[in-house]
């Protein structure tokens, strides 16, 4: 069960929820939160957590699951992070990677810098945008049994699929992967495409 | 006809065909582009090629996080702009630079060589100390013959080193437009 308070999920518990059995997904985790609570569900060399670049984690999931069209990619990212990227929704759609999941923590703040609204907590649609966008399958999730949902779908089901998901702006310990840009690339290619990608 | 035109119709030199080439001899998968009619019979050759992806970004820094992820899945890419477009992906340039991934990027220039539009340039003239604010290495092609070679050694270095590197294509070797000709009656 994943907890929930006041209503609103809770961001650590829906993302170990979506890495649940996680067997070979790779993951691209957004700067800022997102990249603490994947990294809190454990570290792992088939994840690309971002420490920066923002507005990026779409379009590199996008290059990643044209480049792996066998695994799954599963990129979790913040509202504010997501917003910045906005462009890359129809881009995505027009590329139809079927593959291809992203899910938004949508916590409607800036975490980072000071908890600021975001646009979300004007009431501005993200699931909306992406449907408009030509997303086949936009969701808005906000209870645990969505989660599991979300989950299975991220692992198995037919792509694209964007996910926002409506979580407690809490603020929460930070839990960090290597910062090394080069550690974090070396890492992931040698477990994706095997040892033998360091010598390239 | 106008001297300039005359000049432009007088280039014959397949650049466009020799840079297919080469990026099909690296085995390039994923095209990023941002469409420029410089580059129009380059991207016409990699959409009819069924080994490359042609990927239309809305902006140009989506395509340098796109191959970011290309290569962290083991493909190569290229990204094509203009070089208005270079002033849209500074920010997102960190990521190949601290994750040291290579990205080869292919500018076809504006305000540059007998530009008629002043608002091409100020990033046109920006674009060479743009790239290289970020960490970019550049090279520039400013004569049709330079354009494979120069392409080459770039590729080359871009993905034998895990560095970003662009080629400036020169508007000289281009040909500038003058839509005020076409606006006459």
């Amino acid at each position: 069960m994943i907890s929930q308070s006041g209503g609103l999920l809770h961001r650590r518990a829906v993302v170990a929820e979506l890495l649940r059995d996680r067997g070979d997904l790779l993951v691209i985790a957004g700067l800022g939160a997102p990249n603490w609570d994947v990294t809190a569900a454990g570290d792992h060399p088939n994840n690309f957590p971002l420490w920066g670049a923002m507005g990026s984690a779409a379009m590199i999931g996008l290059g990643l699951a044209l480049a792996q069209r066998k695994r799954r990619v599963l990129v979790i990212t913040g509202d504010g992070e997501m917003l910045m990227g906005l462009g890359s929704l129809p881009t995505i759609a027009v590329q139809k990677p079927d593959n291809l999941t992203l899910c938004v923590l949508d916590n409607e703040r800036f975490g980072e810098t000071g908890m600021q609204k975001t646009h979300t907590a004007h009431g501005i649609d993200l699931a909306g945008i992406a449907k408009a966008a030509g997303f086949p399958v936009s969701l808005l999730v906000r209870k645990p049994n969505e989660v599991t949902k979300l989950r299975d779908l991220a692992h198995s089901g037919a792509g694209p699929i964007f996910a926002q998901v409506k979580i407690d702006p809490e603020a929460l310990p930070f839990v960090l992967p290597p910062a090394e840009g080069g550690i974090l690339k070396n890492r992931f290619r040698a477990s994706v495409l095997g040892g033998e990608a360091l010598y390239n | 006809m106008t001297a300039a035109a005359r000049l432009s119709d007088s280039r014959s030199l397949d650049w466009s065909g020799a840079v297919f080439d080469i990026l099909t001899e690296l085995d390039v998968r994923q095209v990023a582009i941002v469409p420029d009619a410089g580059h129009s019979r380059l991207i016409r050759l990699c959409e009819d090629d069924p080994q490359k992806r042609v990927v239309t970004l809305t902006t140009e820094e989506e395509g340098v996080a796109l191959l970011a992820g290309a290569w962290l899945g083991g493909e190569k890419g290229v990204l094509l702009l203009q070089s208005s477009g270079v002033g849209n992906c500074i920010n997102m340039l960190s990521l190949p630079q601290i994750c040291q991934l290579p990205l080869l990027m292919l500018v076809t220039m504006r305000g540059d060589w007998g530009e008629f539009n002043p608002w091409q340039v100020p990033m046109g003239q920006g674009t060479q100390a743009a790239l290289e604010s970020i960490g970019v290495i550049v090279r520039r092609a400013d004569g049709d013959y330079l354009v494979a070679p120069t392409v080459i050694g770039a590729a080359n270095l871009a993905f034998n080193t895990c560095r970003a590197v662009a080629v400036l294509i020169g508007q000289s070797v281009l040909g500038a437009k003058n839509f005020k000709e076409l606006a006459r009656p």
